[in-house]
């Protein structure tokens, strides 16, 4: 026990239990300064624990102990608990179905007496560590079709339950796995096409239908050119280029069109189409009065045009923590959760929120590095599936509140306000925390 | 298998850092590329609020406040912003229904746009305003209540020459060249219009800071920023508030002016223009109210007579008539005329004199005491037919300079808007109209102030100023001095000019002017005016009146003219008074004249005076013409309006008595009866502006 004890004290990464402190301390200033109004008395109110931010300090104390008792922990206890936790977590999402509460017009959260629960939210440690546990099975040969549909089986399965309770941005950080799959041999043909499919729909919701077509044949005919050659060899080379032209236009025609109608609910694709700057042509509405409401400022824009001014009138070194003029005078909806990016942009400019990239980005290639240091194929996938959770937050969230990324309920990782995200991600970033203290061994 | 990984987890972190260089370059882009979004945070959050100064206030004489400043509020609405509100509790405090609340918002968006604030109701009565003020913020961000200065009128005189303020209309602003907005107020008429630049005192601006539902939450920049206000500047009149007031009482129930002017300065002591109102009812929330009532009065209370009102002189014309004579040295003091009753030199026996008794002109000063119309009509011929010069043409066109440099037929200049110039006909009139045959024979009632001749009240008052003066006068103006006045200031420069106009007369032929204009109160028509121990000068003057109303050339009662200076002396204040449709000059007008002058002269009034004061405000000489004109213009009115809206509702009133007048519209036989008989009057029949040889009263 006393080996282990040394083992941990010297095994742990200080580096990463900084970057966490410094970006928890960076969260709350964010916070205070998102809902600080003048004339606050700052200490007393800390700690009565009214406000946000005396909040938000309380759920990191919380954590803190968690994370504690998780440094604490043998290592083994995950790799033998992995399955079970993903078990308890996809019981969980069940349970939300009939004992959901309306909370904010989503139906993913469950009350429990004082408290609010996401089990989405949950699922993420839970996945990621039974994708960990499958991956890390020597009897896994990850290069079979077989293996990777499992695999994406264990990713997906809580995406497709969140999204029948209706929370599609929490599924799609499960999409972030696929991550991990590429770095343990997934072909990256997954990426590639999963990548096109994405510059399709954009394409699509971009530009005039027929124009697609137009360019999708000419492009198709121009590959048809050039390898003419490879094709009088086997023809079955250009039936695949026909083949794959022919799914791109279904797509573009036929697909899209259908999801946007009936899978994508009105309030989502009015996001994506605001993005880019159209007008929805999927709404039910005629047409005269699609005009009128599409001049009009939408909500859904309101959030990002608001954001966007927060940010962008933050200039180079920003206005000061307590001095924005939007922050302070709450322009920006949900700044304290979803767009507490903007406090750093128009508080600090954008040196402000250049130094947070940067930290994130730090962040981010620790936890790759401590990845690749792992003898364990466990850790190793377990850490990617880390990365690959925190890149797909801070990406989209900060994306969101620039108006790069469709507004999606995403929450910045130890920054924005929230118990539950906190306590989750800080979970995630100790597990792997411990993990690495054991980085020597080999676990099962 | 991890070995050949590796390189795949460099392609990882190469996605991480793609990424992120993607993000910083879209903060690049909004942060330091693009300044609109400072912009755009600045219109979120600041809100610039108009600082409308206090009014510059106009003091009388004797320093008194004839105007002050009070502050009226205005709920103003922006369209926009107007989200969940209790439309029905808000009907309910306005006093108004719900579709005149949709129809003021639909007001509101054209005019101002929805998403800038426009009134909604302004001038609200005190009690609306505090029923407003204790639940605005139940209305939520779309509503707000803006304070705006009023005026008052401590002494409740002077409407006419004060004037009136109102809202700027897009002609103002266009031709402001953007410094007036909409939404300020200017001043419309009389001294507000004319010193308007004066009295403004200049906008400031706050920066307040909005947050995100509007409301105002604090002072931007601490206030580092924001402009004061300056106040407008006061103006100190020659005006005595007591001598206006009385002057008003006197001539309440009657058409006419009052014109009091201070000789030595060209002060203006007094104007009162008759139909007069009170100056309250033209501000704050009266004014909608008032003013359409004013302009559909055929009395025309609006009107300022003093200035507008263009009446023939007729006797009072006299003095000066000799004046032109005695400065041309065509005759002394001394000269006579024999008048046997009637003005035999031209012929026609025309005009004829009020005296036939032998001597009663014998010289000046007894011509003047007497009016004797042969005298100053043979005066007036000997000008014309000056030998100095060539013609009568050239003759006449010397007496009219003379007259323009007494100030008649030209603007004098008051600090007044819109005077109008009386009329000394140019050559080419009588050229035109007598085909250029004409000679001092035909238009020699010139010489008795009728013909063509008309002049306002205030151009009488002045030409009394010159013969107090003995040959100068300074432009009637109203304003001494504007507080903290400077060399910018150049308003006034022109009434501190001398206007020499007389140089050929010795001072003892304008003792005799003066001393005959005495006779004519001691002795003479206007006994009526008497003060004891002041020598008063005086003159009277009744010229004909007619109309031409039904086609028909109806002669009313004559206008009343009286004008005078005192004391002889050393004069201090000259009047002139004119009282339409009341008669002789001394039954009407020269005791208003001559109470005046007690009150001013002596400060306080006998006994008899204060119950003569009474019996003068109560005399309604209103001419009962103005009933049968104001019926004619309502009735016709009525049947415009049924013209087009086939809306009966006014016709009815004017369908003969005695015929079914039915519930539901009118039988056609009526509206037949009561078209003709209105359509056999003809438009032109009722406001006869014509030139012809009728006085006409405006």
């Amino acid at each position: 026990m006393s080996r282990n004890n040394t083992g941990i004290s010297k095994g742990i990464d200080p580096l990463m239990i900084w970057l966490y402190l410094l970006l928890v301390g960076v969260g709350i200033l964010a916070i205070f300064a998102a809902t600080y109004r003048e004339g606050d008395p700052v200490i007393s109110s800390f700690f009565s624990f009214k406000t946000d931010y005396s909040k938000q300090f309380f759920f990191f104390v919380l954590a803190a102990i968690i994370g504690t008792f998780i440094l604490l922990t043998d290592s083994k206890f995950f790799t033998a608990t992995a399955n079970i936790w993903y078990a308890v977590g996809i019981f969980l999402l069940l349970l939300v179905f009939p004992f959901h509460s309306n909370v904010k017009g989503t139906e993913s959260i469950i009350r429990f007496g004082g408290f609010q629960f996401q089990p989405a939210e949950f699922c993420k440690v839970s996945v990621c560590l039974a994708l960990s546990k499958y991956l890390s099975r020597p009897d896994t040969d990850f290069t079979k079709g077989r293996s990777q549909l499992i695999a994406t089986g264990i990713a997906l399965l809580p995406a497709i339950l969140s999204i029948l309770q209706k929370e599609t941005g929490l599924a799609l950080v499960y999409f972030s796995f696929f991550l991990v799959m590429y770095r343990e041999g997934l072909s990256p043909m997954v990426l590639v096409i999963g990548f096109t499919i994405a510059v399709l729909v954009v394409a699509t919701i971009v530009m005039e239908p027929n124009t697609l077509a137009i360019i999708l044949t000419v492009i198709a005919g121009l590959v048809l050119f050039l390898m003419r050659r490879q094709i009088k060899r086997r023809k079955s080379v250009a039936i695949s280029i026909i083949f794959l032209w022919l799914i791109c236009v279904s797509i573009q025609r036929f697909a899209v069109p259908f999801i946007f109608k009936h899978v994508l609910q009105k309030h989502q694709v009015e996001r994506i189409f605001s993005l880019f700057g159209k007008d929805n042509p999927y709404s039910n509405l005629p047409a005269d009065v699609a005009n009128a409401s599409a001049k009009k400022e939408g909500v859904n824009d309101y959030n990002v045009k608001q954001s966007k001014i927060a940010i962008g009138s933050g200039g180079f070194l920003g206005k000061g923590l307590l001095s924005g003029t939007q922050t302070r005078y709450d322009f920006v909806p949900e700044q304290r959760t979803d767009f507490i990016f903007c406090t750093i942009g128009e508080g600090f400019g954008f040196v402000g929120t250049t130094v947070l990239l940067s930290i994130y980005l730090i962040l981010l290639f620790r936890i790759i590095i401590l990845a690749e240091r792992q003898r364990s194929v466990f850790s190793r996938c377990y850490a990617y599936g880390v990365a690959a959770v925190f890149f797909f937050h801070i990406c989209i969230n900060v994306c969101m509140t620039i108006g790069l990324a469709p507004v999606i309920g995403i929450p910045l990782p130890f920054i924005s306000y929230g118990g539950t995200a906190l306590l989750t991600f800080t979970i995630l970033l100790f597990i792997l925390i411990r993990l690495d203290a054991d980085r020597q061994m080999v676990l099962r | 298998m991890s070995v050949f990984n590796q390189s795949r987890s460099y392609i990882i972190r190469l996605i991480f850092v793609a990424v992120f260089i993607v993000i910083i370059a879209q903060l690049a882009n909004l942060q330091l590329v693009s300044g609109k979004y400072q912009q755009l945070a600045q219109e979120n959050a600041v809100f610039p609020k108009v600082i409308y100064p206090p009014r510059g206030i106009v003091f009388d004489r004797n320093n008194k406040a004839i105007v002050n400043n009070t502050l009226a509020f205005d709920l103003m609405v922006t369209p926009a912003e107007v989200k969940n509100v209790d439309t029905s509790y808000m009907c309910q405090l306005l006093e108004i229904d719900t579709a005149q609340f949709r129809q003021r918002i639909i007001n509101a968006i054209f005019r101002n746009g929805r998403y800038r604030p426009s009134a909604f109701e302004d001038l609200l009565s005190p009690e609306k305003y505090a029923r407003l003020q204790e639940n605005i913020w139940r209305f939520g961000s779309g509503f707000f209540l803006q304070e705006r200065p009023v005026r008052t009128y401590p002494f409740n005189a002077g409407a006419h020459f004060m004037g009136y303020i109102g809202e700027v209309d897009s002609g103002i602003i266009a031709r402001s060249h953007g410094f007036y907005r909409q939404g300020d107020f200017v001043g419309r008429s009389g001294l507000e219009g004319y010193y308007e630049k004066v009295l403004m005192g200049q906008r400031g601006i706050q920066y307040l800071i909005k947050d995100n539902k509007n409301r105002l939450v604090g002072n931007y920049e601490n206030g580092e920023l924001d402009t004061a206000a300056t106040a407008g500047r006061g103006l100190r009149t020659y005006v005595d508030i007591d001598i206006q007031q009385l002057a008003e009482k006197l001539m309440s129930n009657k058409v006419g002016a009052v014109v009091a002017i201070e000789p030595k300065t060209g002060g203006i002591i007094a104007m009162v223009s008759g139909p007069n109102f009170s100056p309250d009812i033209l501000t704050g929330y009266n004014f909608k109210k008032t003013y359409s009532k004013f302009v559909l009065d055929v009395s025309r209370p609006l009107l300022n007579r003093a200035i507008k009102g263009q009446y023939p002189p007729g006797s009072t014309f006299k003095p000066l008539g000799a004046l032109v004579a005695l400065d041309e040295g065509l005759i002394t003091s001394s000269y006579g005329y024999p008048c046997g009753g009637r003005y035999y030199a031209c012929g026609h026996g025309k005009p004829a004199c009020t005296h036939s008794n032998a001597g009663h002109a014998a010289n000046l000063r007894l011509a003047i005491a007497n009016s004797c119309n042969s005298y100053f009509a043979h005066v007036y011929r000997m000008a014309a037919d000056n030998p100095k010069y060539a013609n009568v043409k050239d003759g006449y066109e010397k007496w009219k300079e003379y007259m323009n440099a007494f100030g008649l037929g030209i603007r004098l200049g008051i600090d007044l808007p819109s005077e109008d110039r009386g009329n000394i006909p140019d050559t080419s009139d009588y050229n035109k109209e007598y085909r250029n045959v004409w000679n001092s024979c035909t238009n020699l009632t010139l010489g008795i102030g009728q013909d063509k001749m008309t002049a306002t009240p205030l151009q009488l008052a002045n030409a009394m100023c010159i013969i107090a003066n003995k040959g100068y006068y300074y432009i009637p103006h109203f304003v001494k001095a504007i507080d903290n006045e400077t060399k910018k200031d150049t308003l006034l420069n022109r009434y501190r000019q001398r206007h020499n106009v007389l140089t050929g007369i010795s001072d003892a032929d304008y003792e005799v002017v003066s001393l005959g204009m005495q006779d004519v109160v001691e002795r003479g028509t206007a006994v009526s005016a008497r003060i004891p121990g002041i020598n008063i000068c005086a003159k009277t003057g009744t010229a004909q009146n007619f109309r031409i109303i039904r086609r028909k050339r109806i002669e009313l009662n004559e206008n009343s003219m009286f004008v005078c200076f005192a004391p002889r002396e050393n004069p201090k204040i000259a009047i002139a008074v004119v009282v339409e449709n009341a008669g002789f000059g001394s039954t009407s007008a020269g005791p208003i004249a001559s109470l005046l002058l007690e009150k001013y002269l002596n400060d306080t009034l006998r006994a008899e005076s204060v119950k003569k004061i009474e019996e003068l405000a109560n005399k309604d000489l209103m001419p009962s013409i103005l009933k049968v004109e104001q019926h004619i213009a309502d009735s016709m009115r009525a049947v415009e309006w049924f013209r087009i809206t086939k809306d009966s509702s006014y016709i009815r009133k004017y369908t003969k008595p005695g015929s079914p007048a039915k519930k539901d519209s009118s039988t056609p036989k009526d509206q037949r009866i009561v078209k003709a008989q209105v359509e056999a009057l003809q438009p032109k029949d009722f406001f006869s502006f014509s030139k012809k040889r009728v006085t006409t009263n405006e």
